[in-house]
């Protein structure tokens, strides 16, 4: 019973709280552009105020677009699930990280088919650039988490992180290789500089912004939602399978403290995210490839240090 | 019942259903409807014979051979249908099933143009010999068959002949199929030598003695022969061409299962026939398929023939078969039999999903083009209002293939990369750096596969139509959607059920003689809902399961929080102009920035051509043209210098030829004296 009700808040928390990280990670941009900045509770209002709105479906769009919305807020609530949250008690509820990674390709691919289906040219461009950037930036994923699987000996989420709390500090330095690795996927993925600029959607800048031009309504809520779910699901990868620590394996009181510990650490990296964001210019998408790459070989690094 | 479908008999009532079926429609080919319906029927029974004759020998584990001497002592009949020929002939029995009841719609575009009675001639032999290529187990008589399979298929690829490009497409075809089969007929001749038979079983303990040197020699001749066939890069430069030229029944067996008698051969050589497997073996397999997955699917990017681009995708698949094919040899080599045998099931796997969604895929694009007939993606566009059943279809097959879950393309990767990984974690230095090359390049095919079919299905199927021909293209008829949606429910159904057929598929694998000894207990845990491979567990049922409650609760959270707004149709966002067609994105457009990232491997080619008003005065342009393209670098570098290499030595041959008799005594004189001397010493 104990393991339902610790799934049942696991599966819960990655909706509930994504709005605040992208509210906090604004927020935080907002300081360092000598802003005040809205409330880190404000994705909330805007969900709340975009479900209540009446919505405007293009004539050309086909049920692609109507679904779309909710396979790709589904997929990304089932990868929610099964990543560990607070815990590493062994959910591996459907598998690895192949899974994981696969099932985030699912809601890629049809994000860029709800780009394309209304034939406007932004939509066409943003699926374009946003499929280069996920294929390119697979590798990097595969392999900074493959190299985490060949130190804990298992590709299983859950065993990852209670492997690699078992690596002692001398031996940490290929996990922070794999790290630096995965932190550049993680901006690929999400959209994020230096890759996208997640505030807008200018001609020049729009990948995520440019695909959902064409919703509103509550399409749109579900859409923006599953993009704060999908970035704060690898802020929690990154907090909970480079660094486990304080990850409590029962169900009982102290998963409070390991909440917090959670918390704390998915707060730094969120900030860190931020900081970036507020201090970089965005690249050339042709130099995109350059850091993906990049990315892609510091894991090779990282695994060749460990094998 | 299973005693009589086991039976000698049972097998050859499907040969002579094709048999039946292939003369009939070539008697009746006045009538085409005649012909096309008789062919076809005769097509339907014989596929569904082999296929519950297959079945039912996997399900009671009975091998099925006999043999019928000939006239020749070195050929005989002699067919051998293990676990292994059965999951072929099964596998081309369910695709050669599902495109026939395919071909009863899709034909009727033929009516009147083409001759049907020798489309349905051709077509009948194609699949017996496809069968009898998987049953024998003769050296001699695999020939013929394979023989009988290239030059059928030669057949149907021209059999739209008046096109040229197609009679184009069927030369090179042939002339590649027969270079590959002078180099089988090389590794048979040469295990012939090593062991003095002819039969596949009796050829393993010959060959027990025999020195590494020739069998790496068969090794290699065998993996030319067969790899010219399955496509492998760089032997593949038939399979762009032919595929798309075939009817797309015909290429969806082609593409399904035909290429897959290549790898049938290669893993009957390497588990069967020979006793034991070296390193470099594996290590030159595992390459080549990084090589021609990777490059496989950045070719099909750079593609508008939408059946261009499916050929190219195949070659992308045989090399993720490959892959497994590679790591289970290279195990094999370190005498790891156990993962060995993961490697093999990740192989054969893949075999059986490629064949279904990829034959998927194939229908679907034959059900485009005889809707809009036009090949060029550029010219399609909003087919999914149009044809929204074979929409659907296609985006099965296309999610699949991009191996995304819970479709069964995705749990035959995962295996492929578990067996890599486990390469990583045990082999030697060397051998870890082959098997990370080989993930690094599956983890890109699959994200490049992903954007390739997003460009393929989106630019078909979604936006507005681009021509007059895509606005008024309707739904194609029942026979062909019926085939593609029992094929989706397949790729759907083959993910889904992934630990049974995984154990079925781990049986045939310990079948083989090199795999007898695997314990794979440690290895591999296999229940209903759940397979583990080594280090991970993956569970196929759980994944559509947790899917599909996620998008529940989607469904139910907004029709609880937004309930009674509005839905307004309108305009899609146009910046105050007038959308035309052409303001959408291009199936070039879409891809052309990963051909700029790639430019090093696939050298585009721009060319410019301008018409001007007044040719003298080069100020106004009337119409410019831009072509984009990519160099033939195999053609270019590789095709052509060797074609240059042996006119070269044939001009040189030819000046012994000089038509002087003085010269010619002179020749026999000469080689008298040759002979005295070596003989005498």
């Amino acid at each position: 019973m104990d393991r339902i009700y610790l799934f049942a808040l696991q599966a819960a928390f990655v909706p509930i709280a994504a709005p605040f990280f992208i509210g906090l990670t604004r927020r935080v941009k907002a300081i360092f552009q000598d802003r005040k900045g809205a409330s880190p509770f404000q994705p909330y209002r805007d969900l709340w105020k975009l479900f209540h709105k009446d919505e405007v479906i293009s004539k050309d769009a086909s049920w692609v677009s109507r679904y779309a919305p909710y396979l790709i807020f589904g997929s990304l609530l089932s990868v929610g699930a099964a990543i560990p949250v607070f815990s590493d008690a062994g959910f591996s509820l459907f598998g690895d990280f192949l899974a994981m990674i696969y099932l985030l390709a699912f809601g890629t691919f049809f994000l860029a088919l709800a780009g394309l289906d209304a034939g406007g040219g932004f939509g066409g461009f943003g699926a374009s650039r946003e499929m280069l950037v996920s294929a390119l930036s697979e590798g990097g994923l595969i392999f900074s988490l493959f190299a985490l699987a060949v130190a804990a000996r298992t590709t299983n989420l859950a065993g990852i992180a209670r492997g690699i709390a078992g690596v002692s500090f001398t031996d940490f330095t290929p996990i922070i290789i794999a790290f630096v690795g995965f932190f550049i996927a993680l901006l690929a993925e999400t959209m994020r500089y230096p890759f996208d600029n997640p505030a807008t959607h200018l001609e020049l800048t729009m990948i995520h912004e440019a695909m959902i031009l064409e919703f509103s309504g509550k399409r749109l809520a579900l859409l923006e939602w599953a993009s704060g779910m999908k970035y704060l699901i690898f802020i929690l990868l990154g907090v909970n399978l480079f660094f486990p620590w304080g990850l409590y394996g029962g169900f009982g009181p102290a998963l409070v403290v390991s909440a917090i510990v959670v918390f704390l650490k998915a707060t730094v990296l969120a900030v860190v995210v931020a900081i970036i964001e507020s201090t970089m210019a965005k690249m050339r998408i042709f130099r995109l490839p350059d850091l993906l790459f990049t990315s892609f070989v510091i894991s090779i690094i990282a695994i060749g240090l460990l094998v | 019942m299973s005693g009589v479908i086991a039976s000698p008999i049972a097998f050859f009532s499907t040969l002579c259903f094709f048999a039946v079926g292939s003369i009939g429609s070539l008697l009746f080919s006045r009538r085409d409807s005649v012909a096309a319906i008789w062919a076809n029927v005769f097509a339907v029974l014989g596929s569904l014979a082999s296929l519950i004759f297959a079945v039912n020998s996997l399900v009671t584990g009975k091998i099925v051979s006999f043999s019928y001497a000939s006239n020749f002592s070195i050929l005989s009949f002699t067919f051998r249908i293990d676990a292994l020929s059965a999951f072929f002939v099964g596998l081309i029995g369910l695709i050669a099933l599902m495109a026939s009841i395919y071909a009863f719609g899709y034909l009727k575009h033929y009516y009147q143009r083409y001759n049907l009675g020798v489309l349905g001639f051709f077509y009948n032999v194609f699949l017996a010999s496809l069968i009898l290529v998987a049953a024998a187990h003769n050296a001699i008589f695999f020939l013929l068959a394979w023989e009988t399979m290239s030059l059928a298929s030669f057949f149907l690829v021209i059999y739209e002949h008046r096109e040229e490009t197609n009679v184009a497409a069927g030369t090179l075809y042939l002339i590649m199929t027969h270079i590959g089969t002078a180099f089988i007929f090389f590794a048979f001749l040469l295990l012939y030598k090593a062991t003095g038979t002819f039969d596949f079983s009796a050829m393993r303990a010959g060959l027990a003695s025999s020195s590494s040197v020739v069998k790496g020699m068969i090794f290699l001749s065998a993996l030319f022969g067969f790899g010219a066939k399955a496509g492998i890069i760089p032997l593949h430069i038939w399979l762009p061409s032919a595929h798309p030229a075939a009817p797309s029944h015909v290429s969806a067996i082609m593409s399904g299962v035909m290429i897959k008698t290549g790898i049938y051969m290669l893993i009957r050589i390497c588990f069967f026939i020979m006793p034991s497997v070296p390193l470099w073996w594996g290590v030159v397999v595992l390459l080549l398929g990084a090589v021609s997955s990777l490059l496989g699917v950045l070719y099909a990017l750079s593609e508008h023939d939408l059946k261009r681009l499916l050929a190219f995708h195949s070659i992308e698949n045989i090399g993720i078969i490959l892959l497994g094919l590679g790591s289970a040899m290279i195990f094999l080599s370190f005498g790891l039999p156990g993962l060995a045998t993961i490697g093999l099931v990740a192989a054969l796997y893949h075999t059986m999903n490629h064949a279904t969604f990829k034959a998927l895929l194939f229908l679907g694009a034959g059900a485009v083009i005889s809707a809009t007939h036009t090949r060029n993606i550029e010219e399609y566009g909003g087919l999914i209002k149009r044809m929204p059943q074979t929409a659907l279809f296609f985006l099965i097959g296309a999610m699949a293939i991009s191996a995304l879950p819970p479709f069964n393309g995705f749990f035959s990767e995962w295996l492929t990369f578990q067996a890599m990984f486990q390469g990583v974690v045990t082999a030697g230095v060397f051998t870890k750096a082959v098997f990370i090359t080989a993930i690094g390049s599956l983890a890109f095919t699959g994200g490049l596969a992903a954007a390739c079919f997003v460009k393929a299905f989106g630019v078909t199927f979604l936006g507005r139509p681009r021509s007059i021909k895509a606005g008024n293209a309707p739904e194609v008829s029942g026979s062909m959607r019926i085939s593609m949606a029992v094929l989706s429910l397949l790729t759907l159904a083959f993910g889904f059920f992934s630990g049974m057929i995984s154990s079925i598929l781990k049986n045939i694998a310990l079948s083989l003689p090199n795999l007898e000894s695997a314990d794979t207990t440690t290895v591999m845990h296999i229940t209903f809902s759940a397979v583990t491979a080594v280090f991970a567990t993956i569970s196929m049922p759980s994944i559509l399961l947790f899917l599909a409650v996620g998008i529940m609760v989607a469904a139910v959270l907004t029709v609880f929080v937004s309930r009674r707004q509005k839905i307004i149709r309108n305009i899609t966002w146009d910046c105050g102009t007038n959308l035309t067609p052409r303001m959408e994105i291009t199936a070039t457009g879409f891809s052309r920035s990963i051909i700029t990232i790639f430019q090093g491997i696939l050298k585009p080619t721009k060319q410019m051509d301008v018409e001007y008003h007044d040719s003298e005065l080069r100020y106004f342009p009337k119409i410019g043209v831009v072509h984009l393209g990519l160099t033939d670098v195999y053609e270019r570098y590789f095709y052509r210098p060797a074609a240059h290499f042996f006119l070269k030595i044939s001009e040189q041959v030819k000046k012994i030829q000089n038509g002087n008799i003085n010269a010619y005594v002179s020749y026999v004189f000469i080689t008298l004296i040759v002979l005295l001397i070596a003989f005498a010493i």
